[in-house]
């Protein structure tokens, strides 16, 4: 099952750091798994718990929303408002046997291209490992 | 140590010696109103404002029965204050609750006298009706559950879970206290909790006397039995919803009536987003949900909205039981919101209620904390 599983991966960026990394990584050719979905947002801040949570209930296989580092922010704290939001949704997601892996909040630069490149893979690969959420449908990447 | 003042009550007049506590307050003018539970007609105990002394008559504050969480009444009180001194009477769970609320800013206790009754637990709405149809009084509650949870027997109604499971049968935070835990049967202790509390004894002329002996000890009793209780519940629900499509089958009788955030006291959002544009879907949008799967439970999004109600008030959630009363199915909410809120409180260090001056865990954020969350140090 795992040979063939591939994992979608719902990423919510930040427009002024992941979301720009991402593009970065398109433009200086660095590819990446095509498992992640890339869905922009103006802040980390503004994703609501509920965006997770729907992504999960609609067969997402994991969650990764991208922010700026700590200080950078383009709103000044959105992504520290993110970070508790986060603590509060691993909380309420690990009790309903949602992994830890799953969901991830990461912190991307504007230049770190490499960086976005990285957790794509990195995340995908472990979720390729852990296999499909429970609320995925069968399918696999077109 | 706070002083404690005793409120003799002579055979069947418990409710007849605290109206006239209300009575001298009005009267003295310590407060301009009380809202206090009281008899309505034909049947049922509502909390009533009472600004006359003539309606104390009805009162019964010791009922075994909540069927408004009074935070919510006095959020609706002092919303926009009415800058007349009231006094409230309330549960635990409702003081919590309460001040969950005005650091929401959605109520004040500014003008209030916060009187806490020491609660043995309530019976669900239609339990105490029939109850109350019977004859069954107050005192009678009292005296049968004074050492423990109130059931007297198997084919008796027992009092709501989330009371059997509760760890706070005291209410703090409040300016006067009305116990009955320790105290002889017959007997209401008054404590005067606080600087106002104080104050109103001094208005009102009541001495001072020795605190009820075995109090301590017996309060310490109900909560270790409550604790345990609580600890198997929650050991219970963990294991029992330890995945999404338990907890779907949990909550498999979710009519998406919305009940349970109506009745909560701390589902503070003004308008639910579940009952905006934003979950009023096209009928193609419908259909395609099911062709992706095949089928469709309708309605559709109970998982999503009470997983979203989780991530709003579980922090805030003071384990009142008004949700697992609200549900017209019969679903035991109190326990697994309790259990969630075990785990998302702990997070945070929070407890609900404890201190007016512990900001709420959204309401607050660090440059400094929580690194384990993206494990990333720059």
């Amino acid at each position: 099952m795992n040979d063939t599983f591939e994992p979608t991966i719902v990423a919510f960026l930040c427009n002024w750091c992941t979301f720009t990394a991402a593009d970065l990584a398109g433009t200086s050719r660095l590819s990446y798994p095509q498992n992640v979905k890339i869905v922009r947002m103006m802040c980390s801040g503004m994703v609501d718990p509920v965006y997770v949570l729907k992504a999960f209930l609609e067969g997402a296989d994991g969650v990764y929303v991208g922010g700026c580092w700590p200080g950078d922010c383009h709103y000044i704290n959105g992504n520290l408002k993110a970070r508790r939001r986060a603590a509060l949704l691993t909380e309420i997601l690990k009790q309903f046997g949602i992994e830890e892996d799953r969901f991830w909040l990461r912190w991307v630069a504007a230049s770190d291209g490499i960086m976005f490149q990285e957790h794509s893979k990195e995340m995908t690969e472990k979720l390729r490992a852990l296999g499909p959420s429970p609320l995925s449908v069968d399918r696999t990447i077109a | 140590m706070t002083a404690y003042s005793k409120l003799s009550v002579t055979e069947g007049s418990l409710n007849e010696s605290l109206a006239a506590l209300f009575k001298s307050m009005l009267e003295k003018n310590v407060v301009d109103a009380v809202l206090v539970p009281a008899h309505q007609r034909p049947k049922g105990v509502m909390q009533t404002l009472i600004t006359e002394p003539g309606g104390l008559v009805q009162i019964d504050p010791f009922a075994p029965v909540v069927p408004v969480s009074t935070a919510t009444l006095v959020s609706k009180l002092t919303n926009v204050p009415s800058g007349r001194p009231l006094a409230v009477v309330m549960r635990s769970c409702e003081v919590r609750a309460l001040l969950e609320l005005v650091k929401l800013k959605q109520a004040s206790v500014e003008d209030l006298v916060l009187i806490g009754i020491d609660c043995l637990g309530r019976y669900e709405n239609a339990d105490y009706m029939k109850l109350e149809q019977n004859g069954s009084t107050s005192k009678a509650f009292l005296e049968a559950a004074r050492d423990g949870m109130g059931a007297k027997s198997a084919d008796e109604p027992h009092v709501a879970t989330a009371c059997k499971i509760c760890e706070y049968p005291v209410s703090d935070n409040v300016d006067i206290r009305l116990c009955v835990i320790g105290c002889e049967p017959n007997e209401v202790f008054i404590e005067w909790v606080s600087d106002k509390g104080e104050e109103a004894r001094k208005a009102l002329g009541i001495d001072v006397q020795e605190a009820p002996s075995g109090r301590k000890e017996a309060v310490e009793k109900i909560k270790k039995t409550r604790i345990a209780e609580r600890d198997k519940v929650f050991a219970d629900i963990h294991e029992r919803v330890n995945s999404l499509e338990k907890l779907r089958d949990y909550l498999a009788g979710c009519v998406n009536c919305y009940n349970c955030r109506v009745a909560c006291p701390v589902c503070y959002c003004k308008e639910c987003v579940f009952v905006t544009d934003t979950f009023r879907h096209p009928g193609d949008r419908y259909v395609s949900w099911a062709d992706k799967r095949g089928s469709l439970k309708m309605p559709t999004e109970s998982l999503l909205y009470h997983l979203t109600r989780m991530t709003h008030m579980s922090t805030l959630c003071v384990g009142c039981g008004q949700c697992t009363s609200a549900c017209p199915n019969n679903i035991e909410l109190s326990q697994l919101f309790r259990a969630v809120a075990q785990k998302t409180q702990a997070r945070f260090d929070y407890h609900p209620g404890r201190s007016l001056d512990e900001p709420q865990p959204l309401a607050v954020f660090y440059a400094e904390e929580l690194v384990e969350v993206t494990g990333q140090v720059k």
